[in-house]
């Protein structure tokens, strides 16, 4: 399959995580960038650009988590990205862990909401991921995240 | 108008009933809440549950200043807005947020000027008496640039390179 451009998966919950995911636009010019989140209302932030909902993770409920993933290897079968990018938190994850199976590289950037601490959930995401990001400098680890800067 | 939020996860009651009293007590009339679902319902502000993203932004950009939780979304939206924001942490112990990551983010944000913070119910009445004082910042930019953005591009284009040859 030759592309001119790579292809970008841009892919988070609502609320926070949606808001610092668009905050890095600028990341994805000269890019395809097919956006995903949870709900149909968000797709006014992206303009003209491709735009898909997702199931989203609900953790209190097995069959949600299994829709959820289902929806989201769905999307990565259909648009087969070069890169997914996250800002978390369950839908990220999951397009993470299948995106890898299928060969695709992964961002996980860590919420700035996570500012005292990795959260644990973010610690296993982000050590699956190619690149793993923390926006706070202190929380940058040899071993783990790296820092580069914050989405302000 | 005062917009107070609560954010798309749980309710804040906690935050509520305080903004609530005070509003009573104040006879203010210029308040409107999101309470979100299943919240505790104010006796003397107009409120809703739930604001759809469009009607949020819409809401957020005619605010004179902004009362809510200290979530990401919230803190980012009066950010970029320029609106003066006074925020109170939600707290896992009282079981209004999965972690007590609020209470990390806002003294954060707050040591890097971002934001007015009230830790707790006495702080936010004090501070609410105080409210048309509270002064917003400089805008951010829409987008964000430098480090974070740079990385991210350099991990996408020089892999994309990598594979082309």
């Amino acid at each position: 399959m030759s592309r001119s451009k790579p292809k970008v998966l841009a892919i988070a919950s609502g609320g926070g995580h949606w808001v610092q995911l668009l905050r890095l636009r600028l990341a994805f010019e000269g890019c395809d960038v097919v956006y995903a989140t949870a709900k149909e209302g968000y797709r006014s932030d992206v303009g003209c650009a491709s735009f898909h909902v997702i199931v989203d993770a609900n953790r209190s409920n097995k069959i949600g988590l299994v829709r959820s993933a289902w929806s989201i290897f769905s999307l990565l079968r259909k648009e087969r990205p070069d890169v997914v990018v996250t800002t978390g938190a369950a839908p990220g994850f999951f397009a993470l862990k299948l995106g890898k199976l299928m060969g695709i590289r992964t961002v996980w950037v860590d919420s700035i909401a996570n500012a005292e601490e990795l959260s644990l959930s973010g610690a296993k995401a982000g050590s699956c991921a190619d690149l793993w990001l923390t926006q706070w400098a202190h929380l940058a680890r040899e071993d783990g995240p790296q820092w580069k800067g914050n989405v302000l | 108008m005062i917009l107070v939020t609560v954010g798309t996860d749980l309710p804040f009651d906690r935050m509520m009933k305080i903004v609530d009293r005070w509003a009573g007590d104040t006879g203010r009339r210029d308040i409107f809440a999101q309470i979100g679902e299943g919240g505790w319902r104010p006796k003397h502000i107009p409120f809703v549950e739930f604001l759809e993203p469009a009607e949020f932004k819409k809401r957020f950009a005619e605010a004179s200043l902004v009362i809510g939780h200290a979530g990401m979304g919230t803190i980012l939206s009066a950010l970029l807005h320029g609106k003066p924001i006074l925020v109170m942490p939600k707290m896992a112990i009282y079981g209004e947020h999965r972690n007590e990551h609020q209470t990390a983010t806002a003294k954060r944000m707050m040591a890097l000027g971002n934001v007015n913070v009230a830790f707790d119910e006495i702080e936010l009445r004090a501070k609410l008496d105080l409210i048309d004082e509270l002064q917003g910042r400089e805008p951010i930019e829409v987008h964000a640039s430098g480090g974070l953005v740079e990385g991210i591009r350099e991990f996408i284009f020089h892999g994309w390179n990598e594979n082309c040859r």
